[in-house]
């Protein structure tokens, strides 16, 4: 093994390990942070209301590709009766909880940690720690907190947002009627896929918040630094994504 | 104050749209989930009773010569003539469809839903709210055919086993 290998596969391991004690004490914190419920609104507005606009645009346009695209595929096979529910399980299952996890990352993990990484480079972090201020119970665990609730939020925001694209395309435009889209979607989706779009994206807004939060509060403390970390917080999140979507998929199946 | 405010009024506006958006993917959507419905659909109700439905569902097009003129609205058996019971919902604009017109069930494409097919009679009364169609055509099961198809191949390979020579 190359010098460089060796030290990329140590690099590597040493960031698990540190985002996984991160993580632990992140979890310690949690408790008492829900006892300021106030700095966990004001990051759900941050992260969550705020991303509101990119998210249902996205998935606007996304429902829309959508209903496009299976139109075209199921027309092939005289079934563009099944466009409910190819678009229904397809945005339920996989594009609403990946995308916008992507987008999240995207939107509000980027800024987590360049605004955090902007604290630990002008030692607000160092000086909460002399006040006795702990700094993850009042700065990471409500951002993380924030993160975790927001996400699931704006991936449902997304599939219904998308639902209706695609049915603007398919029933509007491409002449799929209206009950049939609506009574196709319904027989074909049961309660199952609704709870595995919703732990998937549950886990998502875990891992992607935890990366960020994460790579601010460990960022070295320059303006390249806060460069470099935020560049990684986006690549890390979303490699872990589709990773993990793999994962879940597999144990839902 | 002020600011603190809009925030909160911000935030929350967010949250309950999350919540409706949720409430909608796990309750409107799957058909094992509660159902509500607001807008009262126009048009006058008309009920036929099918020997059996196939995969006719709820919110199925009705048509008359493929033009779309209503919707299935409510799917039941009927334990007194031990058929299925479909209530249609015609639009108002198509009042006048002969009161002895037929009912059958068919399906659109390959894989497509059903829906229900009315061809006109020649009555010079028509539909009217409440009113019954008679005559009734059900859906074709495709295994049924397929057993048919089978069972009818069977017997004539029984037939025609050895002087299959003599008749060609």
């Amino acid at each position: 093994m190359s010098n460089g290998a060796r030290v990329g596969v140590l690099e590597l391991v040493r960031k698990s390990g540190e985002t996984g004690i991160f993580f632990v004490r992140l979890l310690a914190a949690c408790g008492p942070a829900l006892g300021r419920p106030r700095l966990i609104i004001a990051q759900i507005y941050n992260a969550g209301a705020r991303s509101l606009i990119i998210i249902m645009l996205s998935g606007l346009f996304t429902g829309m590709v959508l209903g496009l695209q299976f139109y075209d595929v199921l027309n092939r096979f005289g079934a563009t009766e099944a466009l409910g529910t190819a678009v229904a399980l397809a945005l339920l299952k996989e594009l609403g909880p990946v995308l916008t996890a992507l987008l999240f990352a995207g939107r509000a993990g980027t800024a987590l940690t360049s605004e955090i990484g902007l604290m630990r480079a002008t030692d607000q972090l160092t000086a909460m720690d002399v006040m006795a201020v702990d700094p993850i119970r009042h700065v990471a665990a409500p951002r993380f907190l924030g993160g975790l609730i927001a996400v699931p939020l704006l991936t449902a925001i997304f599939t219904v947002v998308g639902l209706f694209g695609a049915q603007l395309i398919g029933v509007q435009f491409l002449g799929v009627d209206h009950g049939i889209f609506w009574s196709q979607a319904q027989s074909a989706v049961a309660l199952k896929d609704v709870t595995e779009g919703v732990v998937k994206s549950v886990v998502f807004g875990a891992v992607v918040s935890l990366i960020a939060v994460n790579e601010g509060y460990h960022s070295e403390p320059t303006a390249e630094g806060i460069g470099r970390a935020t560049t990684r917080t986006v690549v890390a999140s979303s490699v872990m994504i589709l990773l993990l979507d793999y994962v879940l998929t597999a144990v839902f199946l | 104050m002020r600011a603190n405010r809009s925030l909160e009024i911000g935030t929350g506006l967010f949250v309950l749209l999350g919540f409706a958006a949720l409430l909608f993917l796990s309750m409107q959507l799957p058909a094992n989930g509660l159902k509500f419905s607001f807008k009262k659909p126009a048009g006058y109700a008309v009920t036929a009773q099918f020997d059996n439905i196939g995969d006719l569902k709820v919110g199925a097009p009705v048509r008359m010569a493929g033009v779309r003129i209503g919707q299935v609205t409510r799917i039941d058996f009927d334990t007194n003539t031990e058929r299925a019971k479909v209530w249609l919902r015609i639009d108002p604009r198509f009042n006048q469809i002969p009161a002895d017109s037929s009912a059958a069930i068919d399906t659109e494409g390959l894989l497509g839903g059903q829906y229900i097919a009315i061809s006109p009679g020649a009555m010079p009364t028509y539909l009217s709210n409440g009113s019954r169609i008679l005559e009734t055509q059900s859906a074709l099961v495709l295994e049924n055919l397929i057993n048919k198809f089978f069972a009818t191949e069977a017997n004539k390979s029984h037939g025609s086993g050895d002087d299959a020579k003599e008749s060609k």
